[in-house]
């Protein structure tokens, strides 16, 4: 079995509002191994991103984290404390946000924002750290590296921008990356490039990355494995090939028919939608969440919180009343299996 | 960074030539010069003596070139009422002035720049609220009102400092927070909102996530951009202070600049009203001046184009 870099199970994030708890993130568990890419897909405001912050530790202030367990490398971070924290983050864990037009620091180089994420966590000089950046920005495609450290942000496109995020993050070494919807910000062209680049460096460098995105199409090249969340919950499971040709929840299902795939959707035949909207999450919500706009929902489905169950193959799980077989009809009916 | 500093150069450049046309037109705000300088008994003979003396009767703009190459050579003309040269008094009372100035800006910045950050860093508690009234109270006092509460409380009363003069450092101190404390409130709650808008900005949160320690985040990544526009309200209170620093001078008794603008108004010596008003608007233009370069050093997207 592989080397476990990240294990977080029944991960909570509460923030308090103006009329009441907002339940953000409702008990999230998931892992990632050694040189594996998992992807974390869902709508937006579906707890995402913030399920990235907590593991960061970078909530903001007010929001309320919890969970069972939280292990990076086997070292428990739940209850690491800001100082040891500080010492993980960037060098063992690195990050990449979803903007990088205001990422970086304006005011400095490129080059002292680089070497300083490493001088941070190691006993190096200034050309040491000088060279690994020179290193790093060739290695994410830039070209001209060393006089790229000189100049500031505000010169760059916000494709070079990313790359240079990516190069700083990786400037320590780190076993596992988190990327939250790195190229949302993006042209589409450039999109492509930055996520191949990512999935690109976390085989040669042999690092846990998980992928923040809304992308399927992205999920569906690089992901070795896939959480689809929903409300605050994570639906369904599975390796990538499990979610995206056996899909077994109706949500994720749903998901899979609203893209069309050429060759495959007919022409001229009208793209799925999921009818409704999100429900809100302030206060307690004990049903399925996605009873209101789901096609096959029963009685059954609004009493009482519905667990996590296994699918057909082993390490496939979901979160639904309906039984695997049945679901699996469901999706052939609708086209996406 | 040249084409820029070129550029702020010519700007302000421009504005000390508005500048001194205003000046210059201010000889001409209570009429006939000649006939102010003569007075009430004089003939029309003496009138027009005076007017040929003091050039009044050449054209405006060949007297306005006249005063104008004269104030490059520092000669800023002549006071009436004093009977000596306008440059020799003024920069006799300058340094008095400067060193009030100086020491009053520097003790709003020492006073509003940390309170405004550590009103940022903590919003909405004591710290906040703390800082937040000594705003309020600073912006509604009349500093001529606080310098004579200072007056009673700590020259009178507890009697620990000099109510009057510029003779010694003490004399500078009642002065210095009477006119920087006015200037204050406007600094530090932009720090504070300056600080606010930055720590909760995508960079900070970057270098947070690279592990930064949290003196490092605060200082090089969050003031460093924060108090880029404080440079700029500092250049532009500083001048306000210039102005300021006739009433408080005339208070403390400070033989300044302000104070001499003062006497020279209620003398109508218009020749010294001119030059003060002239010193004093250069002095902001340089400030101006020096505050965009300081801009341009902090901040990269106005050096590197």
């Amino acid at each position: 079995m592989a080397e476990r870099i990240l294990e977080v199970e029944n991960l909570t994030v509460d923030i308090p509002v103006g009329g009441g708890m907002l339940h953000a993130v409702q008990g999230i568990s998931f892992h990632v191994d050694k040189g594996e890419t998992l992807c974390i897909v869902g709508e937006s405001g579906c707890g995402k991103s913030l399920t990235s912050l907590a593991v960061m530790d970078l909530l903001p202030k007010k929001a309320i984290r919890g969970a069972n367990k939280l292990e990076l490398g086997g070292e428990d971070i739940l209850n690491a404390g800001e100082r040891r924290m500080s010492d993980i983050r960037g060098n063992t864990m690195g990050m990449i946000f979803q903007e990088p037009m205001t990422s970086l620091n304006p005011a400095y180089t490129i080059g002292n924002q680089m070497e300083e994420a490493l001088k941070r966590h190691r006993k190096v000089s200034t050309r040491e750290a000088r060279d690994r950046a020179i290193y790093l920005l060739e290695k994410v495609g830039i070209t001209a590296a060393e006089s790229r450290l000189s100049q500031y942000p505000h010169q760059l496109s916000g494709g070079l921008r990313q790359r240079v995020m990516i190069a700083m993050t990786l400037m320590c070494g780190p076993n596992l990356i988190i990327a939250d919807e790195p190229t949302t910000a993006l042209d589409v062209t450039i999109q492509a490039q930055i996520l191949l680049l990512l999935a690109e460096l976390q085989r040669e460098f042999e690092m846990g990355l998980i992928l923040i995105t809304h992308d399927l199409g992205v999920v569906a090249r690089i992901a070795d494995r896939v959480a689809v969340m929903y409300a605050g919950q994570v639906v369904e499971q599975g390796t990538a090939d499990q979610v995206f040709n056996r899909p077994t929840h109706p949500y994720t299902q749903g998901l899979l028919d609203c893209i069309p795939i050429p060759g495959k959707t007919e022409r001229n035949k009208p793209l799925g939608s999921i009818p409704g909207i999100v429900p809100s999450l302030v206060g307690p919500f004990h049903a399925c969440h996605f009873a209101e706009r789901c096609q096959y929902a029963f009685d059954d489905c609004v009493k009482g919180d519905i667990d996590m169950r296994p699918a057909v193959e082993d390490g496939h799980e979901y979160r639904c009343l309906l039984d695997p077989e049945t679901c699996r009809a469901n999706a052939q009916k609708r086209g996406v299996a | 960074m040249l084409i820029y500093a070129l550029k702020r150069l010519s700007i302000a450049l421009l504005v000390a030539v508005t500048v001194s046309l205003l000046t210059f037109s201010m000889i001409y705000l209570s009429g006939d010069p000649a006939m102010a300088l003569a007075g009430e008994s004089a003939t029309q003979q003496d009138i027009e003596n005076i007017r040929r003396v003091y050039g009044y009767d050449q054209p405006i703009i060949v007297q306005y070139f006249n005063w104008l190459a004269n104030a490059l050579q520092g000669d800023l003309g002549h006071s009436h009422y004093l009977k000596t040269e306008v440059s020799n008094v003024i920069f006799d009372r300058l340094p008095v002035t400067m060193t009030l100035g100086a020491c009053a800006l520097g003790f709003a910045l020492c006073l509003s720049i940390p309170l405004g950050v550590l009103a940022a860093m903590r919003p909405n508690t004591l710290v906040d609220r703390f800082a937040l009234t000594l705003a309020v109270i600073g912006q509604a006092l009349p500093s001529f009102w606080f310098a004579l509460i200072m007056i009673f409380l700590f020259g009178v009363s507890l009697r620990w400092l000099p109510i009057t003069g510029s003779a010694s450092w003490m004399n500078f101190i009642m002065p210095s927070i009477a006119l920087g404390y006015y200037v204050t409130p406007a600094v530090m709650r932009l720090t504070r909102a300056g600080m606010i808008e930055v720590l909760s900005s995508d960079y900070i949160r970057t270098a947070r996530a690279k592990g930064l320690r949290p003196s490092v985040v605060l200082f090089k990544h969050a003031l460093r951009n924060a108090i880029i526009p404080v440079v700029s309200l500092a250049a532009v209170q500083f001048g306000f202070m210039l102005g300021g620093s006739i009433v408080i001078e005339t208070i403390f008794a400070i033989n300044g600049l302000g104070q001499l603008a003062w006497e020279s108004i209620l003398r109508a010596d218009l020749p010294m009203m001119q030059a003060i008003v002239l010193v004093l608007s250069c002095f902001y233009i340089v400030l101006t001046f020096l505050a965009d370069l300081l801009n341009a050093f902090l901040d990269p997207r106005i050096r590197v184009s």
